[in-house]
């Protein structure tokens, strides 16, 4: 849309962080601790076991992406419609979408993940249309419960952010593209929701990391991602401390990952006349 | 449904839910205010420590809010409390026997406290900075002006925050139901497993969260009108 339009020069780039600012003594002392800590780790622990396990936990470190990226997407496009009915919408939408956000913000994740799996999955069988329906065979399997359950948590905290965004955005706004003749449909999509959304993105952001160390959660139902294989690797090398905080180690790199995409998206989205 | 399972005696599981529900609780009211006590002290360290208290403060609450709470309680529940016992054995004294409930309060206060920190170092930045001169203008010593002035005007600020973390933290503890603690979540899922009526327990124990969290509503509601007398409003 109006995005190409927008000259690059606009943006003046980031300041690198000074050099500076890392030489001052207490810093490097920091640093170095840090770094002889680190070498003791090396030393003192095992690690023979990584090379082993590299390759499992790529394939963990793929489904835990996977799982990130599809419920933040799923999540967000259900989370606009909650967000909107909540503002706009009839008392009938409106009660409904409420109680839901209500729902998911009150009940911890483990719990609504092990009502999805062990709660409906036990439900399930009992019930011959489903069994003969061509969802069946996915329905047998962990995932999809992992799915829709960390789809639906994000849709929940995200609705209510989405209600608040829609609801910032000047009524005038709104009132001039309906003057300019837009139909509603077109006021929503070319005016309203690009606004919510630039409103949004710090707290999407925010909302995004929170739903990668959420992640974790879906090796509790048997779904092997990043977590669950090193609890794999955990009970087959009879290792305590090195694994986990590999681990520790691999989600500080996604957050950090993430955080930086974001930055670099929120600088993107185009804020002229705001 | 059988809905006789929930029953309060033995051969219905509501006695043993609600039994869960008191840990949980326990735990989290441990652990929010061992986060409390943390946050205050971090945020003071964040604001006026010295390079190299801040630096490590920055560390603290990076390296915590960056790593998943799942990670963090198995990582501290089991390496912490090995490690604790290891350095008592070193130190000379015999090994402590730690409970379930105190690592549980340990591990959920140390998550909050990263959480706290950054809550109450906002809140504090919010207060007008002349309010603080006006108190060092009267004489009072730095322990005084926190205490007197800085506390309760940060109050109003902080209060939003803390009420949304004590949320997290009540909704946090069903994260010890993975390392082998009993409470509301774990209990329910013993239940569950004994009974084998799965989406009955799981959604009494979704009702009994919910029960807290509404419940919390309305007293932090309370709470954040008291804090907030004689304030000006400042949003609609």
């Amino acid at each position: 849309m109006t995005d190409q339009q927008i000259p690059e020069d606009i943006e003046t780039p980031p300041p690198l962080p000074k050099l500076s600012a890392l030489m001052r003594p207490h810093r490097l002392a920091i640093m170095a601790v840090a770094l002889g800590l680190l070498i003791l780790m090396i030393v003192k622990m095992q690690w023979d076991w990584l090379p082993d396990y590299a390759g499992m936990l790529l394939a963990g470190l793929w489904i835990t992406i996977v799982l990130l990226v599809s419920s933040t997407i799923l999540g967000f496009l259900l989370a606009v419609p909650l967000g909107l009915v909540q503002v706009t919408g009839p008392k009938i939408l409106a009660w409904p979408a409420r109680i839901f956000c209500t729902i998911i913000r009150g009940t911890p994740l483990l719990l609504q993940l092990w009502l999805l799996y062990y709660g409906l999955g036990s439900l399930f069988p009992g019930i011959p249309e489903i069994r003969q329906s061509f969802l069946w065979p996915y329905l047998r399997e962990a995932w999809p419960y992992g799915l829709l359950a960390l789809t639906l948590s994000y849709a929940g905290y995200e609705g209510e952010v989405m209600r608040g965004a829609f609801a910032g955005v000047p009524h005038g706004e709104l009132e001039a593209a309906r003057a300019y003749g837009m139909g509603r449909w077109k006021v929503l999509t070319r005016i309203w929701l690009p606004r919510a959304v630039h409103r949004a993105l710090p707290t999407l952001a925010g909302e995004t990391v929170v739903q990668l160390k959420s992640t974790p959660l879906v090796a509790t139902i048997t779904v092997i991602d990043l977590y669950a294989v090193v609890g794999d690797i955990r009970q087959s090398t009879y290792l305590t401390y090195e694994p986990l905080l590999f681990l520790a180690f691999l989600y500080l790199c996604l957050t950090g990952i993430l955080v930086t995409t974001f930055r670099h998206f929120e600088k993107k989205i185009p804020t002229r006349g705001m | 449904m059988n809905w006789e399972l929930l029953a309060l005696s033995p051969p219905g599981w509501g006695g043993a839910l609600l039994r869960g529900l008191v840990t949980s609780l326990q735990v989290a009211a441990g652990g929010f205010a061992l986060g409390q006590v943390i946050g205050i002290l971090g945020s003071a360290g964040k604001l006026y420590g010295g390079p190299v208290i801040r630096d490590l403060m920055e560390i603290y609450t990076t390296v915590v809010r960056a790593i998943p709470e799942l990670v963090l309680i198995v990582l501290l529940y089991y390496a912490g409390t090995a490690a604790l016992n290891n350095l008592m054995g070193a130190v000379g004294f015999s090994s402590v026997d730690i409970s379930g409930m105190l690592a549980g309060i340990l591990v959920i206060g140390l998550v909050q406290g990263a959480y706290s920190t950054e809550v109450l170092r906002g809140a504090i930045l919010a207060i007008p900075p002349g309010q603080i001169e006006a108190a060092r203008a009267y004489g009072m010593p730095p322990a005084m002006v926190m205490r007197r002035i800085t506390l309760p005007a940060m109050l109003p600020h902080a209060i939003p925050g803390l009420a949304n973390l004590w949320l997290v933290t009540t909704k946090d503890t069903a994260l010890l139901a993975v390392v082998g603690f009993t409470e509301l979540t774990l209990a329910t899922r013993q239940a569950a497993g004994v009974t084998h009526e799965y989406f009955l327990f799981f959604s009494a124990a979704g009702v009994l969260y919910l029960a807290v969290t509404l419940v919390s509503n309305v007293a932090l509601q309370f709470l954040e009108r008291r804090a907030s007398r004689g304030m000006a409003r400042q949003r609609t």
